[in-house]
């Protein structure tokens, strides 16, 4: 009786892997613990152990094959006491989904448990950064060829860019060098740059985030990646205290040009004390600049941006956008404007706005409104300070309704800011209160199903909109 | 008989390389001179900043250096000026007149007014001058260490030959982030010197009350840093107790830590009554240990008459005088500079 290994999911998003490679070949035998492969996932390449014993009949999967979906069967085992499938001259090729289910249920083939993706409360977010809705790109030269990129690599493209071309630049972290970025973000710096300029620090939030506000200070341009913002907060003070400030303690002789970069915002399944958007946190510090995009272009552009810029900024990315793969506008130096919003999609009868992952929803939500009617325009803030009060007024003024979306807490948050200067300045043009879709007002659990009570989703923006245009 | 089995014995640990124990540094006439004006010129405009704050000119947070004059002033006279930098905390004024800073922007900060040396925006605690690689002045205790750590790595990855003197005290000496960079700064061999100025008191708590261990220096063994321990109350042994610390850096051993017993006079801020110390405490080291009486003396040794000494001493008031005065008449920063500064670009 045949045992089929399937491609298992490693992460709670993960939806597909590269089949590295093969650490057994048919006809061996292995016992629970042997590792068997190794499997690429956009994070990390994961080693792969055997649970089953048994003899490899067949390697269903080369190795080095990419895009090998979750569940496709990689291997079979033929268990113990039993003859080996004759298995074609040990033949191994890429017949991945073969698992035709009535053959398989004729040779009495025993499935290992289906690998199943782990529930979360996150996968709306996640799959909503799809990307399919269509949306309108920042100005870019006609005839400019469009490349697809993971928001990952065009994070990691924005840092070598600039490091190629300023040796002030630095990138220092946990895990940023050798192991090649807690979630690869910094994958081939190290190779590229060296250990001067790619540099692992010991866990110790505080200190580094010091010594990179130091570092500025004395005249480099470091950037400080955190494995994520939750870990940042050891390190709130040098980033609030000793580097949002300094310049005005001190009339303006000392500079501080250093970009703090991470994961922000909730992970998925990870819990309370791993999932927290700090936007609203930073924004309200005069002296920072807070920057948080959402697609591909925008990571790129922006972080260049932000490298380049004298001052201190915080850039919020966040860990399940890092997989998605966007277009981005093939040009040598793609540089974009910090402070100024986007307007994703135009509309007309509501605005929608909202940063980061939030925008995925506000995108998908939009496109089920048009299919009820209702045309909306969708605003990505990209940048939380200074927030761009100008193009949020002016959508205002034409659909006069809004919804503010935002992936975090509702008190104190930027969609509060966004009702209060919209009261302050376009109080008339409202025809409707404006109304926030935030995640609830608890700490994220851990169960899958309270997870997505939590979080924000595009049902609960179709709501709100229809709130605040009267349809509902 | 069973033979006991060979034990290999492990072979001795051989101590690690320390530095020398610093000798007291063998100044000239003219450089004990420039030592004594420079400890008398903190001496008096701190004595002034007293004066100026009880009549209502400084406000806020006022930390006076009076004490402790010849731990800037040696350690700093050591420096190269023109490659290595310095930060401290928040009790500043003494490391920026050691450095020869015009006292009439230090004493305008304080009063707060335009032609400050932090146009007026960062007071007494945030002050700072580039152009002096002095890099403040800073208000969060402990925060300038790893800020100064900072400051060692970019000298580091410039290659521009310079140290960073990292001066911050006893108190500090026991916040987490110290550590933190401790362990960066010998992992990378940072050239920085660490300087804890002990004062004996952490605000109103004594060492020996918050410090498992109060033998400062030694902080830095299970980081694999030497530390020295020097008296902090004579100039010349500061100076040495500099020369031997930048050599150890210099050569790229990484760094090191200088411990220097030293003393305030004055409270932990213009606030504090000082209560947890007797007044004959203070007392007793004003007579016996002064700084500015050690050198006075010296210079007496040396022939320098009292006459000359008055003059210089005269001098310095007048300068303190005129400092204050400056400080007192200049006008507050204009309205408009309450929103400047605060980023360098526009967006």
């Amino acid at each position: 009786m045949a045992i089929q290994i399937k491609m298992p999911a490693l992460s709670p998003t993960m939806e597909e892997g590269t089949l590295a490679k093969w650490l057994v070949k048919e006809g061996d035998q292995v016992k629970s613990g042997d590792i068997m492969a190794e499997i690429e996932t956009d994070k990390a390449t994961m080693e792969f152990e055997a649970v089953d014993e048994g003899t490899v009949s067949r390697i269903v999967v080369a190795e080095g094959t990419d895009n090998v979906k979750v569940g496709t069967v990689i291997l079979e085992l033929t268990g113990e006491g039993e003859e080996p499938v004759a298995t074609g001259e040990g033949k191994s090729e890429m017949e991945a989904p073969r698992i035709e289910q009535g053959e398989a249920a004729d040779q009495k083939t025993e499935a290992t448990p289906e690998p199943k993706q782990a529930e979360t409360g996150a996968r709306q977010m996640f799959e909503a950064a799809k990307n399919d809705a269509t949306v309108a790109d920042p100005e870019v030269p006609e005839g400019t060829e469009m490349v697809r990129v993971t928001v990952r690599e065009a994070l990691r493209d924005a840092m070598a860019e600039e490091m190629r071309a300023d040796d002030r630049i630095f990138v220092m972290g946990e895990e940023v060098a050798q192991y090649q970025g807690a979630y690869k973000v910094t994958q081939g710096l190290l190779d590229e740059f060296g250990d001067r300029r790619v540099i692992d620090t010991p866990i110790t939030e505080y200190g580094f985030a010091g010594v990179g506000t130091g570092a500025a200070m004395g005249g480099l341009k470091p950037i400080v990646e955190f494995m994520t913002f939750n870990f940042a907060m050891q390190a709130i003070d040098h980033i609030i205290n000793s580097a949002a400030k300094t310049n005005y303690m001190s009339g303006g002789q000392m500079r501080c040009p250093i970009v703090f970069r991470g994961p922000n915002g909730a992970a998925s399944r990870v819990g309370a004390q791993h999932s927290q958007n700090y936007g609203p946190w930073y924004a309200s510090v005069p002296g920072l600049i807070v920057i948080a995009p959402y697609d591909a272009q925008d990571a790129k552009g922006l972080l260049k941006a932000a490298i380049r810029s004298e001052d201190p900024v915080v850039f919020l990315e966040n860990e399940l956008l890092y997989g998605r793969t966007f277009e981005i506008p093939k040009l040598d130096d793609w540089v974009l404007p910090i402070g100024k919003a986007r307007i994703m999609k135009p509309g007309k009868d509501v605005t929608v706005v909202s940063y980061s992952i939030g925008v995925g929803l506000a995108l998908e939500a939009a496109e089920t409104l048009a299919g009820e009617g209702i045309d909306a325009e969708v605003i990505d803030l990209r940048t939380l300070r200074p927030l761009d009060r100008k193009t949020v007024l002016e959508s205002l003024k034409k659909t006069n309704r809004m919804v503010v979306v935002e992936e975090g807490w509702p008190t104190c948050s930027i969609a509060s800011e966004i009702a209060a200067f919209v009261m302050e300045e376009g109080f008339d043009d409202l025809d409707a209160p404006v109304l926030r879709v935030t995640d609830e007002d608890t700490p994220l659990p851990y169960a899958a199903n309270l997870e997505k009570l939590a979080l924000i989703s595009a049902d609960k923006i179709v709501a709100a909109v229809k709130k605040v245009t009267y349809k509902a | 008989m069973a033979k006991a089995p060979a034990r290999p014995s492990a072979p001795p640990v051989p101590n690690r390389e320390r530095p020398n124990e610093p000798a007291p540094f063998q100044a000239t006439k003219e450089e004990l001179l420039d030592f004594y004006q420079h400890m008398l010129l903190i001496r008096r405009f701190e004595e002034k900043a007293g004066q100026l704050y009880g009549l209502g000119f400084i406000g806020g947070f006022c930390h006076l250096y009076i004490g402790q004059e010849a731990v800037a002033v040696g350690l700093q006279s050591a420096l190269d000026g023109e490659k290595d930098s310095v930060i401290t905390g928040y009790r500043d004024h003494g490391h920026m007149l050691a450095y020869g800073i015009d006292p009439k922007v230090i004493m305008a900060e304080l009063t707060g007014r335009a032609a400050g040396i932090s146009k007026g925006k960062g007071g007494s605690m945030h002050m700072f001058s580039t152009e002096h690689k002095f890099y403040g002045g800073h208000g969060i205790v402990g925060a300038q260490v790893s800020l100064g750590t900072g400051l060692a790595f970019k000298h580091k990855y410039s290659n521009d030959g310079g140290v960073c003197l990292a001066y911050f005290g006893d108190g500090a000496a026991n916040q987490g982030q110290v550590y933190e960079s401790f362990n960066m700064a010998e992992l990378w061999k940072l050239p920085i010197i660490y300087v804890i100025e002990n004062n004996q008191y952490a605000m109103g708590t004594s060492v020996n009350r918050a410090s498992a261990e109060d033998q400062l220096y030694r902080r830095g063994e299970s980081f694999r840093i030497p530390g020295i321990q020097v008296d902090g109350m004579d100039v010349l042994a500061c100076r040495g107790a500099a020369e031997e610390a930048l050599a150890w850096v210099r050569a790229g051993k990484g760094p090191i830590i200088l411990e220097m017993k030293t003393y305030r006079y004055r409270g932990h801020s213009m606030s504090d009554p000082a209560k947890y110390r007797s007044r004959d405490e203070v007392q007793a080291v004003r007579d016996k240990s002064d700084p500015i009486e050690h050198v006075k003396r010296l210079l007496e040794e040396q022939g320098v008459k009292e006459d000359e000494l008055k003059s210089v001493e005269q001098a310095i008031r007048k300068q303190v005088n005129e400092a204050a005065d400056f400080a007192e008449q200049t006008p507050e920063p204009e309205a408009g500079e309450l929103y400047t500064d605060i980023l360098v670009e526009s967006y």
